[in-house]
């Protein structure tokens, strides 16, 4: 015990429990949980960085109008601040629920997310789009609303191994999402890519949730798998393969991802869950044959995709050679890819300001592109502040990995905060030409519902597995 | 797992440093490239959204921009078009500039390196860009004047202040309007240039500096008095022999004076006699006697064969030098190859008003940035004395004397000395004449000098050119 934990009070396992009580059942189980009361420091950290947060987004929203429209209108602001009032419940939520969870991963996620909105917003001037036609309104519904499911999810999952024994049904539900697209009636193709469901004028993309669903998966099937996974087997070559039998998931995850990209014609999410996969299994088993095996199958299918599937192919010429005159000007040629980049150039180091640069030029400014239209406004010293934002929000996740107590909850924490990292390399190095160019949003700040609820709810699981790694590993005590 | 860890925390800041590499890359190692392309339309709308500085002229402007509610935020605007096309030339979107418009962009548009810090200021201050204002040397009551005095007429006229090189009036006709190029629909843009470019009265060209140049006919005969004059072999009472025609030397070809028979109808005639009656022969005579590199030498001290910019690009005048001596003979009375603009003649005629001081001819009175700091003062620029004072007080005396009792008294005005030169060139067996008339007034205090020119006209200098010299130093002197 530190000399911090002095306002400590006893209770017993189950809690709220009258005093009474307690003395009875200790002599009874015998056993005494010590819950000591620490004086917030976490959440007060938190708050202090939160409101610091809503600071920077309101600032946003406003330099946006003055940008954009010379004059300020306090309608958007109140907005902005309303989302805040909301993130604070959320942080209040925190107190109780998970008192010792990450103080930087609620503020990060926000002005992440807040950063967004307000690009978002700035497009919609642009485009002279008004209330529910305009995607920041529609951005700030669905921010309010994934905050909202970010609570619930921290006040239903109480422990995270509850998560652990539905393992099968996260597979099932994470495949279920991941293909339902492909249904008839209720799949949409939008830009070439088959990833939405349209349901009575509503349009979600389900493959942004079975990422979760699927790194849970990954982390329950691994954690009892993992010693056939990487004890047994054949060496070649120094190398220890695995056996056939145990091949199994990896060829139905591989099977699934190569359905996507040939099916759904979305080389980013399968390259999302794939790498996902890999590095969940690589970090379980320690075994990079595996690894090898993975990217062998995931190059070899790609390649062969390349060969047979036109938007594959013209992907890869277009990041080859995207000043070419032929592949700039031809359908689904480089023609965004470009004119991203000329929007980032146009920003330059400090970027144009947030209202006053042109990135409307760019096709999906407030989606795909966004970070191209952030970069223009920004200018590099912003684009490496949102880098660094992410940075520290995988640092934390991965953070859960080393610090963790039970290994569940180690690699769902760091797959969950690798899918975060993942995604926002495959986006913005495919914008920057650093791979090919893929049709993934980029987390917290591009438009759309169904990207945002994801990214809290992972914010959220996040923020349950810091908890207890706190809780763990210095205020429980056994006698 | 742990090491496991590390190498994929290792990966994922792989990931980002790489992102950080790419987005630096392009934002500052790639930013000229990329802004310079070819297809990247921000450069060509950030250079049209910098508010344009005004063309003024006597306090008002005759070029602007006017905000627009389109992309490029600003509208170029001209005021009396026609009247001042030959000044302001055509400021287009994306196909080039001309003109004031095109020789001062730099200043108009705010980018010359003078404005560098006001653009800090701007930058700093958030401000939107201003480029600076241009006020011209042009009176608009004399350039109306030369505008009305030119009629139907395709022509030009230059009208100079003698004593500080100021162009008074720059009038070129057929002029155009600059408005039409000014749209910011570049396919209206294009087809109306187009339309210009086929008319076949050539209105883009500005004839007054530039174009195809005129031969100077008897124009030219001043250039070769001043040269004998100065040059100390002759004086103006040299006589030559004074038959009706003349043989050129070495062909079978014959010339005559212009009104036919001999030049005065003495034996002799004297230098100012030829002058006087603008007499072909005396000067053929006189051109041999002197030499084409005497001539050469003076022609290129009034300005032929020099670079000039005013602040637009003058055609070079031009004075062959010959070794045949017919062409000497043709070439004394200004045909054969002798070429000239409009503003040549009128400096040639300034000069001798100066007392030899060829002053450096300029639109330009001020530049003035956005707060009115000067940066540009009139400059007075001498390009040195083609003729000594003495030489130009004889020349004065000589082409006061062609207004008062010669072949130029279309141009008298009473009480008002004064000096002129008339001149019809031919161009060719039985095609119009090129008309002409130069000179200064008043002769003992010059004001204006001036020169008129008129395409395809089968009068005199003295029957179409003097008089509308004459409406323009009316114009100057009733001040």
């Amino acid at each position: 015990m530190t000399a911090s934990d002095t306002a400590s009070t006893t209770r017993l396992g189950r809690p709220a429990g009258p005093a009474i009580d307690a003395g009875a059942r200790a002599t009874f189980t015998n056993t005494i949980r010590l819950r000591l009361r620490v004086p917030a420091k976490l959440r007060n950290l938190e708050l202090v960085l939160l409101i610091f947060g809503i600071v920077i987004v309101v600032f946003a929203i406003g330099l946006v109008q003055l940008g954009a429209l010379g004059t300020l209108f306090p309608h958007m602001l109140e907005l902005g601040g309303a989302l805040g009032v909301l993130v604070i419940a959320l942080h209040i939520v925190l107190r109780f629920a998970a008192p010792q969870a990450d103080p930087f991963i609620v503020p990060v996620a926000f002005v992440l997310n807040g950063i967004g909105i307000a690009e978002i917003y700035r497009i919609d001037i642009a485009k002279k789009f008004t209330g529910w036609e305009g995607a920041g309104a529609r951005q700030i519904a669905w921010t309010g609303m994934a905050i909202v499911l970010a609570m619930a999810v921290i006040l239903i999952i109480r422990n995270h191994r509850v998560l652990q024994r539905y393992r099968y049904v996260a597979m099932f539900v994470g495949i279920v999402l991941l293909l339902l697209p492909m249904l008839p009636g209720i799949g949409q193709t939008v830009n070439g890519a088959r990833l939405w469901i349209h349901i009575g004028g509503f349009q979600f993309q389900p493959g942004e949730l079975a990422k979760i669903a699927l790194a849970v998966f990954f982390a329950g099937y691994l954690v009892t798998a993992r010693d056939s996974l990487s004890m047994v087997g054949r060496k070649i070559l120094g190398i220890r393969f695995p056996r056939a039998r145990d091949l199994g998931p990896i060829l139905v995850i591989w099977a699934a991802a190569m359905s996507v990209l040939i099916f759904q014609h979305d080389l980013g999410t399968a390259l999302l869950y794939f790498g996902l996969f890999l590095v969940m299994i690589y970090v379980a088993t320690g075994r990079i044959s595996w690894v090898i095996l993975g990217l062998g199958l995931f190059v070899g299918g790609a390649v062969a995709a390349g060969q047979s599937l036109s938007y594959v192919h013209a992907r890869f010429a277009a990041w080859l050679d995207a000043f070419n005159p032929q592949i700039y000007g031809a359908p689904g040629g480089s023609y965004q890819l470009v004119q991203g980049l000329f929007g980032l150039a146009h920003g330059g180091l400090v970027g144009t300001g947030l209202g006053q640069g042109r990135p409307t030029i760019v096709p999906l400014a407030e989606s795909d592109y966004i970070i191209a239209s952030l970069g223009e406004e920004l200018g590099l010293v912003g684009l490496f502040a949102i880098l660094a934002l992410y940075l520290v929000f995988v640092s934390r996740g991965f953070r859960i990995g080393f610090a963790g107590q039970d290994d569940f909850g180690r690699l769902l924490g760091v797959g969950l905060a690798f899918t975060i990292a993942l995604q926002t390399f495959i986006v913005i190095g495919g914008v920057t030409r650093v791979i090919p160019l893929t049709g993934l949003t980029t987390p917290f700040l591009a438009a759309g519902g169904s990207s945002l609820v994801a990214n809290w709810i992972i914010a959220a699981l996040l923020l349950r597995l810091s908890d207890s790694v706190r809780n763990q590993s210095n205020l429980v005590v056994q006698t | 797992m742990n090491r496991e860890l590390k190498r994929v925390s290792l990966a994922v800041l792989i990931m980002f440093i790489a992102l950080f590499a790419s987005t630096t890359v392009i934002s500052v190692f790639q930013v000229d490239n990329l802004r310079n392309d070819a297809h990247n339309v921000r450069t060509i709308y950030d250079s049209y959204s910098a508010e344009r500085g005004p063309i003024l002229v006597g306090g008002q402007p005759i070029a602007q921009s006017t905000p627009s509610t389109d992309a490029y935020k600003f509208q170029r605007v001209y005021s009396n078009p026609q009247v001042y096309s030959a000044v302001t030339g055509y400021y287009t979107l994306n196909q080039g500039n001309s003109g004031v418009e095109g020789a001062l962009n730099d200043y108009l548009s705010g980018t010359a390196n003078d404005q560098f810090l006001d653009k800090v200021n701007s930058l700093l201050t958030g401000q939107s860009p201003k480029g600076a204002a241009v006020s011209l040397t042009i009176d608009p009551r004399i350039q109306q004047a030369a505008w009305d005095a030119l009629g139907t007429h395709t022509g030009a006229i230059v009208a100079l202040n003698p004593k500080t090189g100021a162009i008074l009036a720059m009038v070129s006709k057929t002029a155009y309007d600059p408005n039409v190029l000014a749209s910011h629909n570049t396919k209206d843009v294009i087809a109306a240039y187009k339309q210009l470019i086929a008319s076949p009265q050539r209105p883009l060209l500005n004839r007054a500096i530039g174009g195809d140049l005129y031969h100077p006919g008897s124009v030219f005969k001043i250039v070769v008095a001043s040269a004998a004059i100065d040059s100390g072999k002759f004086t103006a009472d040299s006589a030559f022999p004074n038959p009706a025609t003349l043989r050129l030397t070495g062909t079978n070809t014959f010339i005559n004076n212009a009104e036919g028979g001999t030049c005065g109808g003495t034996p002799t005639a004297t230098i100012a006699t030829a002058l006087r009656l603008s007499c072909n022969i005396p000067m053929a005579q006189l051109g041999s006697a002197l030499g084409s590199s005497t001539i050469s030498k003076y022609a290129s001290a009034f300005g032929y064969g020099q670079k000039l910019g005013i602040p637009m690009r003058v055609t070079p005048s031009i004075y062959p030098l010959n070794t045949d001596a017919a062409r000497v003979e043709l070439s004394s009375f200004g045909q054969d190859e002798d070429r000239v603009t409009p503003l040549q003649v009128a400096m040639t005629s300034a000069a001798i008003a100066n007392g030899g001081d060829l002053m450096k001819p300029t639109l330009i009175q001020q530049i003035a940035a956005p707060d009115l700091t000067v940066i540009q003062p009139f400059q007075q620029v001498s390009l040195g004395h083609p003729i000594t004072a003495a030489t130009s007080a004889t020349m004065t005396q000589l082409m006061v004397a062609d207004v008062a009792t010669g072949a130029a008294n279309n141009a008298r005005i009473v009480g008002v000395d004064v000096a002129g030169k008339t001149g019809t060139a031919q161009n060719g067996v039985g095609r119009p004449y090129t008309v002409w008339f130069t000179g200064f007034a008043p002769a003992n205090d010059p004001q204006v000098a001036i020169a008129v020119v008129v395409e395809n006209n089968t009068s005199f200098g003295n029957a179409v050119a003097a008089p509308m010299a004459k409406s323009v130093i009316q114009a100057v002197l009733s001040k």
